[in-house]
């Protein structure tokens, strides 16, 4: 009861037995509601079950299916089949990333980097629980909200034209986390992660390609946050030294 | 085989595992903590919850009416003691994750706001728009990076329990990339590996949830409790089994049948309540058990849609504005347009009941205790009896939270009791499981295959397990299932490499699924009443004189299951009558 007919071309490489990277096709009769997630599980459960590759959610929220969809960094759960019918679609790992194993890729990269940038909140003094929550208005929630959305599927990084020249460079997704807190009413740690933020890694690196905006599958705008980021930490740099007081904690 | 030494050692890093890690580090940072997960912890599906978690703070609310909700939500299964000490603890998990950056919706005022969740009689859910649990697991995921004691484990696959000495001293696991093989050697280990939805074929869970430490965790011995109690939602969109979260008409949405009629209100949960204006417990905040079991009769009647994917009946919000859906319901507008096509500001949205939610799992008290010394279990793996027959929604993401920290109380305490790691026995057993892996590269010629079992065991758990039971289809479940579990020795592994290989994963995870799976199915048979999720067609009533009991199953090897039964714990609330009238009645 299939209604339509995919030819997938999926990247394979086995560290272990393949000299470079490879292409195999799979011919996948798909239904006209699938995702490009649920061809390719069809291939793992009826064509080939050696392909590796990540999944969980199938609702775009995990961020396990980042890839490369005919040559575009997207989520396989939120690709439909239909927008590829008559025509071999190409599927490989996400770029700019090295390939652990077919569609799996490395990614400690990002995740010291995630680290470096102190994605939590941080207080000069907590407040006890018994005092209750911290009073925040919809106002100053929506002021940071956007940039809460992102589910590190790292497409942006895939389609960052700086990354791909830069490895040091942060990046936008975990930038943009730097961004969320500092933005957030209850944080008090901005100059702590300008440390790395503002750095020749951080946020200079950006060339402004927007490629990660345009992108992102949450629409979080990674690019915005980061302008917005140069722009405090040039402000901070001369209230530092044209001596109009210390940094803004 | 490599070994690593830790204090306590965490399976998974979910809401729970996280939570536990936290609090570890927190109040004892001395402690090294091993926070082992097959995925990296924002993958954990707690990133799927989208309606909240439920914590008293408004004036009008009180701990006993959150207790009471709790309590007859469960149809009386629940073991009171948990329930007064989940109530009490909930409101300052949920303020400490405020003070860890959730983004938690707000009030004009700027405090915390909530929302009415199904089955509540006060509005008592926090919510961050509807990606309540995604927002919780960015948070708590956030906040380990702060503290150096934790040990992070990024996907490795967890495989066993080492028991030696009647005591869990460790576990053994895969490093996926590699597929090199560890023993963590543990002073104390907790489970947090989330439930195990994946046994039925339409589920709202994520390809993680395979339900492995509670199998883990019931191969070593210990009983696996309320397994028959399975959670059906009543919204899920028809192809995929994507939720649509109980938000929806926690904010008014409403259910109609193929005529547009209301049809809750002929299965006791009327009167019809105006549109726009929800009254908590009534109609559509009915709680998820007796909305699944209306539909099902409504399908019987002839009342359903009939859809490519299965019958239906719809979701209509159309009434509650574009502005409202934006700001309250945004994901699920997102999802019912891009996986159903459907907008639904201005159409009503197709649904179906769905898997859920597993009540059931790891047997555990008051303290996240198991029976073993030395192993803690938290989340949906557990089975702390908190929700009873039945879950009240939002009731789960507060419980990761309240005894996840309880578990590493105790976990870090019985850590620092002296006791000493039986090395060369813990090595030894660590071996054999070790030999078992490779065992499984060996064979060949069985001729089944991972995906076939698989599909058998789920289409025969919807049949025979479902919404609605009888003594045959269960019979007809038990036989298949103890069939599959012989037939899983017929498997073979086409994937040699030692990188990740899912091809071996997925292989481990069906065995673990068979036997959760069996557990249902036996459970469900032995079980000849209805209470809550569990409905049986040839035992309609409650039976309190009978089965007013936690249901004990324990592995028996090739065998089925042991079944015990254990007192539930009532300490105020006697069994009564579940009233979702809205007191029209
Ligand atoms: C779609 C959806 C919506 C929901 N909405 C709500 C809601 O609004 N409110 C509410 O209260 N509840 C809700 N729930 C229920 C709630 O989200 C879950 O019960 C809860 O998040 C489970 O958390 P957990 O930490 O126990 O498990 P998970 O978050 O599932 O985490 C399990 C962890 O265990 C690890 N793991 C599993 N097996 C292994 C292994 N073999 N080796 C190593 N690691 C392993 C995984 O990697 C993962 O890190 C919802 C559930 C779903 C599916
Ligand atoms: S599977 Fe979770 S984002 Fe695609």
């Amino acid at each position: 009861m299939s209604d339509l007919q995919l030819e997938l071309e999926i990247l394979r490489y086995d560290p272990e037995q393949d000299q470079e990277p490879r292409f195999q096709t799979y011919s996948v009769p798909c239904q006209e509601e699938w995702v490009v997630l649920d061809a390719i599980n069809y291939v793992k459960d009826h064509i080939d079950s050696t392909l590796s590759y990540r999944w969980s959610c199938h609702m775009a929220v995990c961020g396990s299916c980042g890839m490369m969809i005919d040559g575009e960094p997207k989520l396989a759960c939120k690709a439909f089949v239909r927008d590829y019918v008559n025509k071999t679609v190409r599927i490989e790992p996400l770029a700019n990333f090295p390939i652990e194993r077919d569609l799996v890729s490395v990614l400690d990269d990002f995740m010291n980097k995630l680290r470096r940038v102190k994605p939590y909140l941080i207080r000069k003094e907590e407040k006890p629980l018994s005092e209750g929550e911290y009073r925040q208005t919809p106002a100053e929630l929506n002021k940071y909200k956007q940039y809460t959305l992102c589910i590190n599927c790292l497409c942006c990084y895939a389609a960052c034209p700086q990354y791909a020249l830069i490895p040091e460079f942060i990046g936008p997704a975990a930038l943009t986390m730097a961004h969320r807190y500092n933005q957030d009413s209850r944080d008090q740690g901005r100059a702590q992660r300008e440390e790395e933020t503002a750095s020749h890694e951080g946020v200079w690196d950006c060339a402004f390609a927007d490629a990660c905006s345009l992108v992102c599958p949450k629409h979080v705008d990674p690019a915005s946050a980061l302008q917005q980021m140069k722009i405090t930490s040039t402000v901070d740099w001369y209230l530092e030294h044209l001596g109009m007081g210390g940094k803004k904690s | 085989m490599e070994t690593i030494k830790t204090d306590v050692a965490i399976v998974g890093a979910g809401g729970a595992g996280l939570r536990a890690a936290i609090a570890i580090a927190e109040a004892r940072p001395d402690l090294k903590v091993a926070l082992i997960s097959k995925v990296y912890p924002m993958r954990s599906h707690t990133c799927a919850a989208e309606g909240g978690a439920a914590g008293v703070i408004k004036p009008d609310d009180s701990l006993e009416l959150h207790f009471n909700d709790t309590v007859g939500g469960g149809d009386w299964l629940c073991d009171q003691d948990v329930v007064d000490y989940f109530v009490r603890e909930a409101a300052k998990e949920l303020t400490q994750l405020e003070h860890w950056g959730c983004p938690w919706s707000r009030e004009p005022d700027g405090s915390v706001g909530v929302r009415p969740f199904g089955g509540m009689k006060i509005k008592r859910t926090w919510f961050a728009a509807d990606k309540s649990g995604f927002h919780i697991l960015h948070t708590l995921f956030q906040t380990t990076l702060k503290y150096p004691s934790i040990e992070r484990f990024d996907e490795y696959f967890t495989t066993d329990l080492l028991v030696v000495d009647g005591r869990c001293q460790g576990v053994v696991a895969i490093e996926m990339s590699s597929g090199r093989i560890f023993q963590f050697q543990a002073k104390s280990v907790i489970v947090a590996t989330g439930g195990a939805g994946r046994i039925f074929p339409f589920t709202t869970n994520g390809a993680v949830k395979t339900g492995d430490g509670s199998a883990m965790a019931y191969r070593a011995g210990i009983p696996l409790k309320d397994m028959e109690f399975v959670q059906y939602h009543p919204t899920g969109l028809p192809s995929t089994g994507i939720l649509l979260t109980e938000g929806c008409r926690g904010e008014g949405g409403v259910l109609r049948n193929k005529d547009g009629y209301r049809y809750l209100q002929d299965y006791g949960m009327g009167p019809e309540t105006p549109l726009g204006k929800p009254v908590l417990k009534t109609m559509e905040l009915g709680p998820r058990d007796r909305l699944s079991q209306a539909f099902w009769h409504e399908q019987q009647k002839g009342n359903t849609i009939p859809t490519k994917f299965g019958d239906c009946v719809y979701l209509d919000m159309t009434h509650l504005g574009e502005k409202h859906i934006d700001e309250r319901l945004p994901l699920v507008r997102d999802l019912s347009i891009s996986y159903s096509g459907v907008d639904p500001v201005t159409e009503q949205v197709p649904i179906r009941p769905v898997v859920h939610y597993c009540m059931g799992g790891i047997h555990t008290n008051i303290e996240a205790e198991t029976p073993m010394p030395g192993l803690y279990a938290v989340g949906e793996c557990a089975c702390g009896s908190l929700n009873g027959a039945n879950r009240l929604g939002s009731n789960s993401l507060t419980e990761l939270l309240v005894f996840g920290k309880k578990a590493a109380q105790n976990a870090m305490e019985f850590a620092g009791g002296g006791n000493k790691t039986n090395e060369s026995a813990v090595s030894e057993q660590a071996e054999q499981a070790q030999k078992r892996i490779t065992e499984l590269f060996d064979k060949s010629g069985g001729g089944e295959t991972i995906s076939g079992l698989r599909k058998e065991m789920m289409d025969s758990l919807e049949k025979g397990a479902g919404i609605y039971r009888t003594e045959q289809t269960l019979k007809e479940s038990c036989a298949t299932i103890s069939q599959l579990r012989k037939r899983y020795a017929g498997i073979e592994l086409h994937d040699k490499s030692n990188v990740y290989n899912t091809d071996l994963f997925q292989a481990l995870e069906l065995r673990n699924m068979l036997d959760l799976a069996q557990t249902v199915a036996e459970g469900a048979l032995a079980r000849k009443e209805s209470r809550g999720s569990h409905q049986r067609l040839d035992f309609v009533d409650r039976d309190d004189e009978n089965f007013l009991k936690h249901t004990l199953a324990y592995h028996q090897g090739e065998e089925t299951p042991r079944i015990e039964y254990l007192d539930v714990i009532i300490t105020k609330s006697q069994p009564g009558v579940r009233d979702y009238s809205g007191g029209g009645k």
